[in-house]
């Protein structure tokens, strides 16, 4: 048995809601939580495909009910925040070199908003068709 | 000099311990990214303007959707877009569960996060096979 008592600092468990840094953090980390049930949702949605036209029918019809509808806003929301978090992380990712010179970071952030903004409207004609 | 020789051979080899965090990594990256780039429209489609008419049902419907996985491309399409996201985000609860200093049971805590999106996983593959034909 070792008599050292080594000194351990005190971390609550609000430390995060003390530093609007650590908090937008933990936003884009709980970002996590509305994403997996849309996943599910959609997992849900296979399931009920499997199922049938009358089942498949039942969880389109159960999509339109309200608590659905907010539901949905609040993930659009937080999606939104994971895509803006993750395109300004994007720099440190990429880093791309250009004759030995690097390419400047807001060039990448604005390629990728570029990008999502072709691939949204891509989808949104895809379905359409 | 042969004493010493004996001694370097009777040194045990160093064993190295391969990580499994890059599979892991690998996978939550991906998923972020199809995240960032698809999840708002997937989630604009499919939560608000289909369920509010705004785009009509017609686009949606039964036998379209069924018709598309029944293709191993709609398949593969429709598994990546509902499974992978679920890699991304359960890999960010797990570390967030450490960040909330969670201490207990750390490795059940990642046996359930990875084991869950890999049981979403697996249950939506055996439901795209049974949809499957050629």
């Amino acid at each position: 048995m070792s008599k050292r008592k080594p000194y351990q600092r005190e971390m609550n468990n609000d430390w995060w809601l003390k530093n609007a840094f650590y908090s937008k953090y933990m936003i884009r980390e709980g970002s996590s939580i509305l994403i997996t049930l849309y996943s599910l949702i959609l997992a849900w949605g296979v399931f009920r495909l499997s199922q049938g036209e009358e089942a498949f029918n039942a969880w389109l019809s159960a999509l339109q009910h309200p608590i659905s509808i907010i539901f949905h806003l609040l993930v659009l929301l937080i999606a939104l925040y994971h895509t803006i978090t993750w395109f300004s992380l994007a720099p440190k990712a990429v880093d791309l070199y250009i004759k030995g010179k690097p390419l400047d970071a807001k060039f990448i952030v604005a390629g990728h908003y570029i990008s999502f903004i072709i691939v949204t409207i891509f989808c949104l004609v895809l379905i359409m068709l | 000099m042969n004493a010493q020789q004996t001694t370097t051979n009777q040194l045990p080899e160093k064993k190295y311990i391969r990580s499994h965090e890059p599979i892991f990594w690998g996978l939550f990256g991906a998923g972020g990214m199809l995240t960032a780039f698809l999840t708002p429209v997937m989630v604009l489609v499919t939560g608000l303007l289909i369920p509010l008419g705004v785009i009509d049902a017609e686009h949606l419907s039964y036998e379209k959707l069924h018709h598309f996985v029944s293709s191993w491309y709609g398949a593969a399409i429709v598994l990546v877009l509902v499974a992978l996201p679920l890699w991304h985000t359960l890999h960010r609860i797990f570390h967030s569960l450490h960040d909330l200093g969670i201490k207990r049971g750390r490795d059940w805590q990642q046996v359930i996060c990875y084991g869950f999106a890999f049981a979403v996983s697996v249950f939506v593959f055996t439901l795209l096979l049974q949809m499957f034909s050629l």
